[in-house]
């Protein structure tokens, strides 16, 4: 009966929201600009570092994952180790491939 | 004695169950694009060349503006959220109509930056198109089916909110009951999230 | 008051003639409960099994002798691709979990429905309209899609036939198949019966448990592949198109990323299935309850990781090769273990083999061939010899119909009575699972054989020192079909005019199905109930065993 009580817990408060979405301005603003340096090889891996880290901040605050149950956070790992295990067997293929 | 308690509340309500169908839904989401992120590494692996000189090709500007409004979009929806959750009824409506009207004002800047390309002759079918090396013209297939669908994403995304508004409007959405909203708020931050990724995969590789 | 008692009565009736919102058929089309929709999705079922078995049954009778038959090429090409696709989006992947999972789910976690009821009717009807797509594909001018069920690149693009609306209807019957594995995750996330501890669900909701995991991951790959198909033949961007600079091997890549898990989609619910039958009639605790649970887990791990095997001909990097071979030889560990299992059940058990037993032990011995010969393909050197032969075939009609499908069939004779209050006769049952069990050998065996000497599947015309086999082959097609339609007879005419059952508790089963009412009230449970021990506690049955095994 008390379950769907258990949103009152289910907030953050605006200013943490604000907070959030300056840093997100601020990391597009520092990719933006650390794309101009080359970097070789790295410059890829800097982009997908800071969307993962603006990534992390919109799953654990805007969409509450912080707020919820462990489960919800057990099933996102889930999720994304089916993408990263797909890529690697993937590239398991193309990175050793000579022929095409 | 529980039973009765069961039977005279018949309408089952669980909060934490709905959410937690919503995160599933979007995983799918999440791996729809999944399969469109894969082609796109492949393709970039195999073409690194052709894919940096395509890349200048789209104004960084423009795409930097747009992930500005899509992250400030995302900002309203959460603090839509929050404003119902402290009663604040007319707060939150103003919040979501902020977020529709940022997600047109995204779409705007989407169709011009589409048809300055498809005026540049840039487009599948086209002489110029056709004629190109594969590795460019795979970028620009990809550009076009990616932002794309993320496009439709938005435009669902849009109708979704819309409905929301009247729902919080018409008071179907209150502030003791708002999981339709929170649903759609998690949808709309997985679409900031993919085109958190995608900004920088197709604007900032030059 | 009065409308009260009225309400009450209403609710204690049985769900068949539980009077809703809607009467008549809206009762049914439009009704949420998830028994109903799990007898909807019954009926259309075995309405696309006949259309599927129809095809198959055209697709033998073509290879009866060499050179044509019966048809041109052409319309043989469309009828191993409506074969292939009818009887994969529309008969294995949703048979068990839309069916019974949907019909049992929730009464053996000890819920009155599934968490999402309105999403699970849009999850039929968006699986009678991918369904209806495909037979408008089949009549529409241009004719079916004529690629096989893989829609491979580049041919997918090139074809005039119809290749936009069967990847559509396929688009839709993933996206309801994703619905029906999210509703069931959440549904056992959240409705477990107090209680009721993750070690003390049935196995079937193991099983369902691992086959949604599988569902809602795997399944947007393929919508996505379907997609791009579309988007290549519309608009030609080139993304797979060779020639205009894609890879079509990439494509299988991501095909067989959804396709190879899908079959575990087909298969897990069916060891869900067997896990459930074989402690009842062997009246035996299940061995190893958490390696069956946990097996269900593994298989849909390393499913996911072992597409590629289905490449190995295709030109792939060694290493890729080596890994996926690797993987593939693990995946079969977690199979095993199941089958390990069921048979040490099995051991000191009373058995008795009603018609469930009877197709659950076929189960274990078709399905061990299925194995083994999908091991021997595993093999990177013996595949190339053997890719694309009726080798393949013969596997995996082994793997999905003897597996599968004979899990379907355990499923219908184990459940149907508790479903509608009515026995079959058990004797004609009999009569018919051994009429289809000689006939799927005769039918598929051959294959094995005429695939080692070289007998390319899909193939019009072949040699003529095939025939024979061929023969034998269809042949065994005519005995199948026999049997299986002296089965449906036998199951339908039970339905109408069969002894009526309303003992609770039809075959001693231990599970929250066989504690409540036959058929089940619309709210399945009068009171919900209280779950302290696991399932499947023949107690009875091993006191009495006890002093015995005392004196070994």
């Amino acid at each position: 009966m008390d379950k769907h009580h258990s949103n009152i817990e289910h907030a953050h408060s605006y200013t943490i929201y604000i907070w959030v979405w300056i840093s997100l301005l601020a990391l597009t603003g520092v990719t933006v600009a650390v794309a101009g340096i080359n970097f070789g090889a790295f410059t890829i891996a800097a982009a997908l570092i800071i969307a993962s880290v603006k990534s992390y901040l919109v799953l654990t605050i805007f969409m509450h994952l912080r707020l919820e149950m462990k489960a919800f956070r057990v099933f996102v790992a889930v999720a994304l180790l089916f993408v990263i295990i797909s890529f690697t067997l993937l590239f398991a293929d193309y990175s050793f491939l000579s022929l095409r | 004695m529980s039973t009765q308690e069961q039977a005279v509340v018949h309408v089952h309500r669980d909060d934490i169950g709905s959410r937690m169908g919503m995160w599933l839904f979007l995983f799918t989401e999440l791996l729809l694009f999944g399969g469109l992120f894969f082609l796109y590494s492949v393709y970039r692996f195999m073409h690194q060349a052709d894919f940096h000189v395509a890349a200048k090709e789209l104004n960084v500007l423009v795409g930097t503006f747009n992930t500005a409004i899509l992250l400030t979009s995302s900002l309203t929806m959460a603090l839509s959220i929050t404003a119902l959750q402290r009663n604040n009824k007319k707060l939150s409506v103003f919040f979501q109509l902020c977020t529709i009207l940022l997600a047109v004002a995204f779409l705007v800047n989407k169709y011009f930056e589409w048809m300055t390309k498809i005026h540049h002759g840039i487009y599948p079918g086209s002489d110029e198109y056709l004629a190109m090396e594969s590795g460019r013209r795979l970028f620009f297939a990809l550009y076009y089916v990616m932002t794309g669908l993320h496009a439709l994403h938005v435009i669902i995304g849009m109708v979704l909110i819309s409905v929301m508004t009247r729902f919080t409007v018409r008071n179907v959405i209150t502030h003791d009951n708002y999981v339709k909203l929170e649903a759609a708020g998690l949808y709309w931050h997985l679409v900031d999230i993919i085109w958190i990724f995608l900004f920088p995969l197709f604007y900032l590789i030059t | 008051m009065d409308n009260d008692a009225a309400t009450a009565a209403n609710d204690h009736v049985s769900f068949l003639k539980y009077k809703g919102k809607y009467k008549g058929i809206r009762s049914w089309i439009l009704s949420t409960d998830h028994k109903r929709i799990g007898i909807l999705y019954l009926m259309a079922l075995l309405c696309f099994f006949a259309l599927g078995v129809t095809f198959g049954f055209l697709i033998r009778l073509e290879l009866l002798t060499p050179g044509k038959t019966i048809v041109e090429p052409q319309v043989y090409n469309e009828f191993f691709t409506l074969h292939g696709v009818i009887m994969i989006f529309l008969f294995v992947i949703p048979g068990l979990p839309a069916v019974f999972g949907n019909f049992f789910l929730p009464i053996m976690l000890g819920a009155k429905d599934v968490a999402f009821p309105r999403l699970n009717l849009l999850s039929w009807w968006l699986y009678v309209t991918g369904g209806v797509l495909i037979i408008a594909s089949i009549l529409m001018p241009g004719g079916p899609a004529d690629t096989g069920w893989t829609f491979y690149i580049p041919y997918s693009v090139r074809t005039t036939t119809n290749v936009i609306i069967t990847g559509s209807a396929a688009f839709l019957l993933g996206f309801s198949s994703i619905l029906t594995g999210l509703n069931f995750i959440t549904t056992i996330h959240r409705l477990r019966a107090p209680g009721m501890g993750w070690f003390k669900m049935p196995l079937f909701a193991w099983s369902l448990y691992a086959t949604a995991w599988i569902q809602v991951l795997a399944t947007p790959i393929i919508g996505i592949t379907l997609l791009l198909i579309i988007v290549e033949r519309v608009f030609g961007v080139g993304l797979f198109d060779p020639a205009l600079g894609g890879d079509p091997i990439l494509f299988q890549h991501l095909f067989w990323i959804y396709s190879h898990p899908a079959v575990y989609i087909m298969i897990v619910p069916a060891m869900g299935v067997i896990s459930e039958i074989i402690p009842v009639f062997a009246r035996r605790t299940i061995f190893g309850y958490k390696f069956i649970a946990f097996s269900s887990i593994g298989i849909a791990l390393f499913g996911s990781l072992v597409w590629a095997h289905h490449m190995f001909a295709v030109g792939m990097s060694d290493t890729g090769q080596f890994i996926f071979s690797f993987l593939t030889f693990m995946v079969a560990i977690p199979s095993a273990i199941k089958v390990f299992n069921w048979t040490a059940t099995l051991y000191k058990g009373s058995i008795s083999l009603d018609p469930p037993m009877l197709f659950a032990l076929a189960f274990i011995f078709l399905f061990s061939i299925g194995g083994f010969t999908g091991l021997i393909q595993g093999a990177l050197s013996v595949d190339i010899h053997l890719t694309d032969t009726s080798f393949i075939v013969g596997h995996f009609h082994y793997v999905m119909f003897g597996g599968t499908g004979m899990g379907i069939f355990a499923a219908l004779h184990y459940w149907l009575p508790k479903m509608f209050g009515r026995m079959y006769n058990l004797k004609r049952a009999k009569v018919a699972f051994w009429i289809i069990f000689v006939g799927f050998n005769t039918l598929y065996f051959p294959m094995f054989v005429m695939g080692w000497l070289g007998m390319p599947r899909r193939y019009y015309d072949y040699l003529p020192e095939y025939t024979i086999y061929h023969q034998i082959s269809t042949v065994g097609s005519w005995i199948l079909i026999t049997g299986m339609i002296i089965m449906f007879t036998n199951l339908i005419q039970g339905l109408r005019k069969g002894k009526v059952v309303t003992e609770r508790n039809i075959w001693g089963g231990e599970t929250l199905e066989w504690t409540i009412e036959t058929p089940p009230t619309h709210d399945n449970f009068d009171k919900i109930p209280m779950i302290s021990t696991p399932p499947y506690e023949y107690k009875q049955n091993e006191t009495e065993e006890l002093p015995e095994e005392i004196i070994h």
